[in-house]
């Protein structure tokens, strides 16, 4: 990682890596009493795959949440495309192009996986309540617009036979699947994925891997994800941070991560002798 | 044909002509609950407070003229002039508005994340407000409320089915309001479904319906959306308050159509708007019907209660209703 600059640097791979889109600067995160952050600093860069890792409870979805506005951290800074972002609502932050998973899944359960894909365009569409109510001129035409988006990133993540599925019928893997089509709907300038491989087996594992390689590589958007398996996150990503109790012990490439004696030894646990 | 099959025939109409105004009052409750699952005991008063609120204009009442006269010592209750119904109806949409702004801003807002109990205490809450502000603001006196749509039993059909049974039979007796509201709720129906199925707005309701932590992540803003919504719910409420308010003046009782709506959502599903339509029309001919051929047997008056009694089997035997999302816990 000698070569990097503020312009950018090569990955491994030999693909190009842009400037800073969004920076932490020293963010500490209390929930009363607990520290969950404490004085965290890291930059997300145009185009690359970003990792945030660490065992259990080390405040890796807490830094997420803070990066998507769902919690407002106490101390610190955070940088977007340049500028110093205020406290921010959810939504807001949603519609600076910031889209994300859950750990959870929070789909629509109700509604069809096209539905639940399209919501992922409301951002886009700028049509009036009165457009929209009498169905005319801009709001049809935005339909039509987002719409034809819609179907390309269906047809990019294969699930487009199941497109008029309610998404409750559907199993766990492909909600997964159909959950990350609705943050690329957004077309977003960064993709937060929350554990996008968390409770999945060896083969869905492997194909999530391979969309979100894809992803990367089709549409050059940025990622930053959390994952505890460590064997995917060194395979997928450009730079890892590394998390514990809170705190950042690590922050390079995947390589200078797996040697970092901290990371190991937070990992691995240490004798006290 | 004989007499009897026409006279069931004339009350199977009228009752799905009064179904569909018990339909109206119903679908203000599906569109909050499907929203927020806030089920809103204020739905009935709504729709009063709005009846009201288009007489007052329309008569060029001055709001709140007691406290006023009381404090100051004034004489005034009129404006002196009268607003033709047409620009009435667009400021009491207006006035609705606020209303569902105020609601989201003053208390709906601070309850986000409670017990659905808790909610449905502040709607009652609400409720009894509301009533209060609407007799404090345009009086308590029962007032006649006429936007210009026609009354009283449509001749024309009278005629041209009096010929279909014998002498003593005068052809069917149909009111033209209720043919009016049949069409108007149509409408207001079809329009509701394709603004929640094709629109931005329609689409960010149903998803705030589905799960707001996921709605957020996608851009959409709450409190936005639960403005809209009470809005909507606000305007439904006023077409019922025009329809029920033409039919009997507009008066406090007029609150009371809301326990009506409530063995329709229970027949329809609570999350349903074609449920609270087919629930309605069921209620409408169910009683009308019952009353027509078992009424006379014990006495009469099972409108009363017959909608309540099919409400409760539907309970046993079907609690999600006819439409309603099935009740389905994983483990």
């Amino acid at each position: 990682m000698n070569d990097m600059t503020p312009e950018g640097y090569t990955t491994a791979d030999g693909r190009n890596i842009g400037g800073v889109v969004m920076e932490m600067k020293n963010i500490t995160l209390r929930f009363g009493g607990v520290v969950a952050i404490k004085d965290i600093s890291f930059d997300i860069r145009q185009g690359e795959i970003r990792a945030i890792i660490g065992p259990n409870g080390a405040g890796k979805s807490s830094m997420l949440n803070v990066i998507s506005g769902f919690y407002n951290p106490q101390e610190g800074e955070v940088w977007y495309k340049g500028e110093r972002r205020p406290p921010m609502k959810p939504y807001q932050v949603a519609q600076q192009g910031i889209a994300r998973t859950f750990q959870n899944i929070a789909l629509f359960e109700g509604m069809t996986v096209l539905d639940n894909v399209m919501t992922g365009r409301l951002r886009e569409m700028k049509a009036g309540l009165f457009s929209q109510a009498i169905w005319k001129g801009r709001a049809e035409r935005e339909e039509v617009e987002n719409r034809a988006v819609v179907e390309k990133v269906i047809d990019f993540l294969e699930i487009q036979h199941i497109r008029k599925t309610p998404v409750g019928r559907l199993p766990y893997g492909l909600k997964k699947r159909v959950e990350l089509a609705r943050a690329l709907a957004a077309e977003p300038s960064i993709l937060l994925l929350d554990e996008p491989m968390a409770g999945m087996n060896v083969e869905e594992k492997e194909d999530m891997s391979r969309f979100i390689l894809d992803v990367n590589d089709e549409f050059g958007t940025t990622i930053a994800l959390i994952e505890h398996d460590m064997g995917v996150v060194m395979d997928l990503s450009d730079r890892v941070v590394v998390m514990d109790y809170g705190k950042k012990i690590g922050d390079g490439t995947p390589d200078e991560v797996r040697n970092n004696q901290d990371v190991i030894d937070a990992y691995l646990g240490v004798s006290n002798d | 044909m004989p007499d009897q099959f026409l006279y069931a025939t004339e009350v199977f109409i009228n009752g799905l002509m009064a179904g569909v105004l018990y339909a109206l009052v119903a679908l203000g409750f599906v569109l909050i609950y499907k929203a927020s699952g806030i089920f809103n005991y204020a739905q009935g008063v709504m729709a009063l407070f709005a009846a009201m609120t288009l007489v007052g204009i329309m008569n060029g009442q001055v709001p709140f003229s007691h406290i006023i006269n009381a404090i100051f010592g004034t004489e005034i209750h009129h404006f002196g002039w009268h607003v033709p119904a047409f620009l009435a109806i667009l400021l009491t949409v207006g006035v609705m508005v606020i209303f569902a702004w105020l609601v989201q801003r003053l208390v709906m807002r601070h309850l986000v994340g409670q017990e659905p109990i808790i909610l449905f205490m502040a709607t009652i809450g609400l409720a009894y407000f509301l009533e209060g502000v609407s007799d404090l603001m345009w009086g308590s006196e029962i007032k006649k409320l006429d936007v210009g749509l026609p009354q009283g039993g449509s001749f024309w059909i009278e005629d041209m089915t009096a010929g279909l049974g014998s002498d003593n039979f005068y052809g069917f007796f149909i009111d033209n309001l209720d043919m009016v509201a049949t069409v108007v709720a149509a409408l207001l129906v079809t329009g509701l479904v394709l603004f929640s199925q094709y629109t931005k707005q329609g689409r960010a309701m149903r998803a705030v319906a589905d799960d707001h932590q996921a709605a957020l992540s996608v851009g959409i803003s709450l409190n936005f959306i639960w403005v809209l919504v009470w809005s909507v719910a606000g305007f439904v409420a006023l077409v019922a308050g025009i329809m029920w308010g033409t039919k009997s003046g507009v008066q406090f009782s007029l609150s009371l159509i809301a326990l009506k709506a409530l063995p329709v959502l229970m027949l329809g599903g609570f999350t349903s708007i074609p449920g609270a339509i087919v629930g309605g029309l069921i209620i409408g001919v169910g009683e009308k019907m019952f009353e027509f051929w078992i009424g006379p047997l014990v006495g009469g008056a099972t409108e009363n209660w017959f909608a309540y009694v099919l409400a409760l089997l539907f309970l046993v035997f079907r609690p999600q209703g006819l439409f309603g999302e099935k009740i389905i816990e994983r483990v």
